[in-house]
């Protein structure tokens, strides 16, 4: 009972081997299933060739587009995706809706999480909640006309917070690759500082890390170890969201904040103390618990 | 509709009001441990090779957890009479350790040996999920004391010091 799935690797760019998704392809593969864009490092993986790949091999393919909706654009089509999910309230929608697209041709069918009235063709009973669905409606109808303004003035806004902080620290390491990713998205790593404490000196700013003390399990962000990060890395990672209403002035205040957190960490922290010494920090035998 | 509001009217229908004191944000810092967030105690460095100062170093860069903390002891008495110490990690670690280097300052190496984390973590409030950070204090706090004991020992030209008293873990030699 059950199936069998198979996780593909990502490499350190975290984008998806393509050689590697042709080779798992099984006779007997059900559905293929690739996030579009990733939470959080914002890398974009590359849609359009794996659609064609399930094309070829005609296997179903599914992309959570949730954070690829409204910021990149989203052609079914050119993508061949078979079922999409889409979320409202991540393109300034309300909460409380989501949407999943249905292929017509080749048609595929789905069986129903919830049965009931039969509302929506069977397929998701339960009355549908029309303000949120035409708030999302309207959302989207939004973000069709401002996606081209606000990838640009979000990519200036990147790069100003990017620039800004390398400018002040070194030891700045961004996660995920440069070139595939979604500019409103920037995961960076800061040497030597561990993430919940620099969140702490943060508060201003609604940011997030991957540190293994910011999750309730103690373990760092899965997404994070996929890439391949150093574990001493994977614990000095913030997630910085720029969207459709942020300012040139938050920028500056965040690139401020964090450049004097990180500062003051670093003076309080002992790794930065070996390494300025001259140890080699990886050639250490640790007393771990 | 009609029946709800003679319902109303009547006074029957249960006003869900929570009115009894729920802790709703277990995660929330504790304001002793903001304070040494904002305003930490003896942050700094000794000279480790100086044979008055004890040195503990435990935890590890992979765990998301480092805590460097340092005493100073006055050679006639035995007392120590400084300390400091250098964290990589969380607001809880760094509190636990600023408070540990405030609880040793004073004191005899044996009575410094009786801290527990369980006070620390008292002290501070720290959720469960937070109480390593608290035993990595008491670690950090042991092992300084053994490093400044074994110094004394072999100052004192004592070679005879058993290797059970060897420090468990080395930090690199400068």
């Amino acid at each position: 009972e059950g199936f069998e799935v198979t996780y593909l690797p990502v490499g350190s760019d975290g984008l998806i081997d393509l050689d590697r998704l042709v080779k798992e392809i099984r006779p007997d593969t059900g559905l293929v299933s690739v996030m579009a864009v990733n939470n959080e490092i914002g890398v974009v993986q590359p849609v359009e060739e794996i659609g064609k790949i399930c094309k070829e091999f005609n296997v179903p393919f599914h992309t959570d587009a949730a954070q690829a909706l409204g910021k990149i654009k989203v052609d079914v089509e050119k993508w061949n995706v078979s079922l999409m999910s889409l979320s409202g309230h991540k393109i300034y929608g309300p909460k409380g809706v989501g949407a999943l697209y249905l292929r017509r041709r080749p048609r595929i069918r789905v069986e129903p999480q919830m049965n009931g009235g039969g509302q929506e063709r069977g397929i998701r009973s339960g009355t549908v909640p029309t303000p949120l669905v035409v708030g999302m409606g309207a959302a989207c109808e939004l973000a069709m006309k401002e996606m081209e303004y606000d990838e640009n003035r979000i990519k200036g806004l990147q790069e100003r917070l990017l620039n800004g902080i390398r400018e002040k620290i070194d030891g700045v390491v961004v996660n995920g690759s440069m070139d595939r990713r979604y500019v409103g998205n920037l995961n960076l790593s800061f040497a030597y500082v561990e993430g919940e404490s620099l969140l702490m000196g943060l508060k201003e700013v609604a940011v997030s890390s991957g540190s293994a003390c910011t999750s309730a399990s103690l373990e760092p962000s899965y997404v994070l170890r996929a890439l391949g990060v150093d574990e001493d890395m994977a614990h000095t990672s913030i997630r910085f969201g720029i969207g459709r209403f942020t300012t040139e002035e938050e920028i500056d205040r965040a690139v401020e904040l964090t450049v004097k957190q990180v500062e003051k960490l670093r003076e309080m922290s002992p790794l930065y103390e070996m390494v300025k010494e001259g140890i080699d920090i990886k050639q250490i035998q640790w007393a771990q618990h | 509709m009609l029946r709800l509001a003679s319902k109303r009217l009547l006074g029957l229908t249960s006003r869900e009001i929570p009115s009894r004191p729920v802790q709703i944000l277990p995660r929330l810092y504790h304001e002793n441990v903001i304070d040494h967030y904002n305003n930490p105690r003896n942050v700094g460095s000794f000279d480790k090779n100086d044979p008055s100062v004890g040195t503990g170093l435990v935890g590890a860069p992979a765990c998301g957890d480092v805590m460097k903390l340092q005493i100073k002891i006055d050679e006639e008495s035995g007392k120590i009479v400084d300390a400091c110490f250098k964290t990589f990690g969380c607001g809880s670690a760094i509190a636990s350790s600023s408070v540990a280097t405030e609880w040793v300052k004073g004191k005899s190496m044996d009575e410094v040996l009786t801290i527990k984390n369980t006070e620390i973590a008292k002290h501070l409030s720290l959720p469960p999920v937070k109480l390593h950070c608290s035993m990595l204090a008491e670690d950090a706090i042991k092992a300084a004391v053994k490093d400044v004991e074994l110094k004394r020992t072999k100052l004192k030209g004592n070679s005879s010091a058993d290797a059970a008293n060897a420090p468990i873990e080395k930090a690199a030699d400068a």
